[in-house]
């Protein structure tokens, strides 16, 4: 079996505040293998959001990756200097945004906005050459060539979520990471933009990232579904595997939260709140919460264990 | 925020808005020379023809004195004290105009916010000073305004930058959760305006009124230098026009220009700390990245 | 770019009216002063000896009449604002029969000479100096320049004259003390000699505007860029790998002109009036300076002359800026007012 596109071993990231070290991702470890959609999923607070920071190399003061690499196409990128970090930017390792409204230059036409990413690059392109390379980037996500001319505000937001799509499969890049692409949008452009990146990701095979909190999307999604939980990875496996026999006892409680439409039942939420990062409990961080908790739970912190084939779980239930 | 108590709590803000507590610190001094100081000196001093003129400092005049036989001592005293005076009356005058028609318009709206608009944004076009030029030099005896006089004056233009900065941040409150949680639990608008918006803006007319009254001491600065304004009693723009009058430049007698215009620079250097200071505590910055 | 009529004649609206009102004020307030133009010029002629006090009620009354102050009130005022339309601001007094927009023609280009020019090099160099204090990238050693230029902008400009010129006019001789060019050389525009002069002269007056300025404008753009870099798409910019320079260029100070400029359009009420006080400080011969002489001697048709030419150059310098909106910042369209 090939080598994974992306290994992400033992990652911490930590923010420092007058109240402490917030462990906002505490020895995360997880592997992408090419082709592969992958979602990441987990409630506010999660360090999901982090995680896309992270392996952009993006985290900023008080902030910091702690410990821990992100090894990508046999590079860690942790290491890297701030230059050879830009350069791996959008040409191996880019980035959808969340809220697209917020992410393009407001005083630059679209065309521009999709080809500087290029030209910083390094790729020389003639006029002609860039406005071909428009056209082609702009039929890939079904937007019309004049968009090109146009500026963001002009655009609905679906079709300025399509155009960071385009920015991003704009140099081809091993590795996707779509921070929350859908959540800004309503259901039904939703749809229409996830459409449009699983083509792209067939078509330029392409792997990705998925982040997000809607279990139902991913669901639709996704090939493999990675839970987090305050920092800390829960279990990974192959999504259906997962939605049908899911290991972790929160895993299981963010599917029993979904509602489903034949199903007029009550919406059952999970109780609590997520804890305090600083000051994490001690043990299995998901205990205070957990229904099937008990001494052990309280006392050691679970390990994140390949306990079957593909699949990896940190709770006591499956690893003590 | 936390409120700290009392003296140590004070000491303890200062520390982590420097600005402000240097701006209040730089004020204090020049409240202390303009008051205190005063009670040691005497004002007969800062009369022409009091003392020896043309001086330069020594021990017995420690400031020197002009060409007409002013001690620029007790010139500079008591002439602190009455442009500070002039600036702090008017810019209460303009704060207390600014918050009535700032209130009013920003959370009655309506007709009377329409006109009143319409007057701050001509006058917000047509420059302050030019207008207290005009109207200034058309009074009877510019030459014999006091103090309350030029105060009045002053105010005319005073109002309108807090007019529209306190309307504007009426206008963005009035939309804000507890001011309808206050209108459904029967309050009335003046109560509301009182009660609720008022306390929550006190920051912003601390800053309204640090601005008018700079803007007070402006202008009476500017109007006096050009000779619009009292030029017996001493003040600080008085000082300004008489040493252009008898070209202290071309005498050499630096003690006139440089004591007014440290002076005047220590006073509006304060005012720039403290609005630095309040802007801060108005719009805390969230925590700074390392 | 389609400029819809409906914006720039909203514009144009609301400029006349700030003139109506402006010509108005100017009206009524020395009609309520309790001074009359015309017993003034008689006092004045009568004190420089050239009138009788017989002569004197003759002249007046023509006078009376030349001045339309026989007509009714309402009558006076329409005819004021016809000629104020066609810039028929009336006559001098102290320098009788001298017209008021004579008076401004001659001095008005001295003063837009070094003002203009100061004005434009502080805005560039104050954004420059504002946007790199206030990038996060740049060196920290330019936040050493923040408070000296902090207090320079505190200060009012006739203050930094009168230290510049102690120092460097009168202790260093370095440049002249006052006027416009020197009195020995001979006035020809056309002579290098004459605007290396002029160059001179203007030099400490276009400092002190200078020193003022740059540092407001620093100030206001360093919060700007602050602001600006905290901005999603600045984030974004940097996901897609940019170069540092384009970021700082094309994505966070392009989007910064727009306020900057909004800024300059409402300070240009302030540079006027400052560069008034500067003027009188030199003794340049501009208009600020004249409307300075002019209030010495109460010579009330230049004041409320001269005043009102500067509201309303102000006022349509501003419109100028107004429209100029669009082109900076796409969107604005001018039907969005």
């Amino acid at each position: 079996m090939s080598e994974p596109v992306l290994q992400i071993k033992n990652l911490k990231v930590y923010y420092y505040v007058e109240a402490g070290a917030v462990k906002a991702v505490d020895d995360v470890s997880f592997d992408l293998d090419f082709g592969v959609k992958m979602g990441l999923v987990g409630e506010s607070g999660s360090g999901k959001s982090t995680m896309a920071l992270a392996l952009m190399r993006m985290i900023k003061p008080p902030g910091k990756i702690e410990e821990g690499q992100m090894i990508l196409d046999g590079t860690d990128l942790v290491g890297l200097s701030e230059e050879r970090m830009r350069q791996t930017r959008l040409r191996k390792l880019a980035m959808i945004p969340q809220g697209a409204m917020n992410a393009l230059n407001p005083v630059m036409r679209i065309d521009k906005q999709l080809v500087d990413g290029m030209l910083d690059h390094g790729i020389v392109l003639s006029k002609e050459e860039r406005e071909e390379r428009v056209a082609q980037l702009l039929e890939m996500v079904d937007l019309a060539p004049k968009v090109g001319k146009m500026y963001p505000h002009e655009l609905s937001g679906g079709m300025q979520q399509r155009v960071t799509v385009a920015q991003s499969i704009s140099m081809e890049p091993d590795v996707i990471i779509a921070d929350e692409p859908t959540s800004a949008l309503d259901v039904v452009i939703q749809r229409q933009v996830m459409e449009t990146i699983n083509r792209l990701q067939q078509k330029l095979g392409l792997s990705i990232i998925l982040i997000g909190h809607d279990m139902g999307l991913m669901a639709q999604s996704v090939d493999r579904l990675a839970v987090m939980y305050a920092g800390r990875m829960m279990e990974i496996g192959e999504i259906r595997a997962m939605f049908r026999n899911p290991l972790h006892p929160y895993t299981q409680l963010l599917i029993e939260s979904l509602p489903v439409l034949d199903n007029k039942g009550v919406f059952s939420g999970i109780p609590g709140i997520t804890p305090s990062l600083v000051n994490p409990p001690a043990g299995c961080v998901f205990h205070t919460r957990c229904p099937k908790a008990w001494d052990l739970c309280r006392e050691k912190t679970p390990e994140f264990v390949e306990v079957q084939s593909g699949r990896w779980v940190a709770c006591h239930l499956h690893t003590a | 925020m936390q409120r700290g108590q009392g003296l140590r709590g004070f000491l303890n803000y200062i520390r982590r808005n420097p600005a402000f507590g240097g701006g209040l610190a730089l004020l204090l001094v020049l409240l202390l020379f303009s008051t205190v100081a005063g009670f040691f000196v005497p004002k007969e001093g800062a009369y022409p023809l009091a003392v020896m003129p043309k001086q330069a400092p020594s021990a017995e005049y420690p400031f020197g004195t002009d060409s007409v036989g002013r001690d620029l001592l007790p010139a500079l005293i008591y002439g602190t004290r009455m442009t500070l005076s002039i600036g702090m009356i008017a810019g209460c005058i303009g704060l207390g105009i600014g918050t009535v028609l700032g209130f009013m318009t920003g959370y009655f709206g309506g007709l009377f916010d329409t006109i009143i608009k319409f007057f701050v944004d001509v006058l917000m076009t047509i420059p302050s000073f030019l207008l207290l030029i005009t109207i200034a030099a058309s009074l009877p005896h510019p030459e014999d305004m006091g103090v309350i006089q030029m105060s009045l004056v002053l105010s005319i233009v005073a109002w309108v930058q807090p007019t529209r900065a306190i309307r504007a941040q009426v206008l963005s409150m009035r939309e804000r959760a507890f001011v309808m949680m206050a209108k459904l639990s029967g309050m009335s608008g003046m109560e509301i305006i009182i009660k609720e918006l008022m306390p929550n803006l006190m920051p912003y007319l601390a800053i309204s009124l640090a601005g008018a009254v700079n803007g007070g001491v402006l202008g009476s600065l500017g109007l006096q230098t050009l000779g619009i304004g009292n030029l017996r009693e001493p003040s600080l723009g008085m000082t300004i026009y008489w040493l252009r009058y008898y070209n202290a430049f071309l005498q050499g007698y630096w003690w006139w220009i440089i004591e007014p215009v440290i002076v005047i620079a220590a006073i509006f250097i304060a005012f720039l700390l403290l609005s630095i200071g309040l802007d801060e505590f108005a719009n805390p910055r969230t925590r700074r990245t390392v | 770019m389609r400029i819809p009529l409906s914006y720039v004649l909203k514009r144009i609206g609301f400029l006349i009216a700030v003139l109506f009102t402006a010509a108005t004020i100017n009206f009524i307030i020395p009609k309520l002063a309790p001074r009359d133009p015309v017993q003034e010029l008689i006092n004045q002629k009568i004190a420089s000896g050239g009138l009788t006090s017989e002569g004197a009620a003759e002249f007046r009354d023509s006078l009376r009449t030349l001045y339309g102050l026989d007509k009714p009130l309402w009558q006076q005022y329409v005819t004021y604002i016809w000629n104020t339309m066609r810039f028929d601001l009336g006559y001098s007094i102290t320098n009788y029969p001298v017209r008021v927009d004579f008076i401004i023609g001659q001095t008005v280009f001295w003063t837009l000479g070094f003002v203009g020019t100061s004005t434009i090099l502080a805005f560039i160099i104050g954004t420059v100096v504002g946007a790199m204090v206030g990038w996060s990238k740049t060196s920290k050693w330019f936040s050493w320049l923040m408070p000296p230029l902090a207090s320079f902008s505190a200060v009012p400009a006739f203050i930094i004259a009168l230290v510049l010129i102690y120092f460097l006019a009168f202790k260093l001789k370095a440049f002249p003390l006052r006027g416009g060019y020197s009195p020995t050389i001979e006035k020809d525009w056309a002579s290098t000699d004459f605007l290396l002069d002029v160059a001179h002269h203007a030099l400490l007056p276009g400092l002190s505007m200078l020193l003022v300025s740059v540092g407001g404008w620093s100030l206001g753009m360093r919060a700007m860029m602050v602001t600006v870099e905290g901005q999603d798409f600045i984030t974004f910019a940097e996901a897609k790998g940019l170069k540092g320079s384009r970021i700082f260029f094309r994505y966070a100070l392009r989007n910064t002109l727009l306020p900057q400029v909004t800024a300059l359009a409402m300070q240009l009420g302030l540079i006027v009036s400052g560069a008034t006080l500067v003027e009188t400080m030199f003794a340049y011969p501009g208009i600020g300076n004249r409307l300075g002489a002019a209030i010495a001697a109460l010579d009330y048709p230049v004041i409320y002359g001269i005043v009102f030419f500067m509201v309303v150059g102000i006022a349509v310098a501003t419109l100028l800026v107004d429209l100029l909106y669009p082109f900076l910042d796409p969107r604005i369209s001018y039907s969005g007012g």
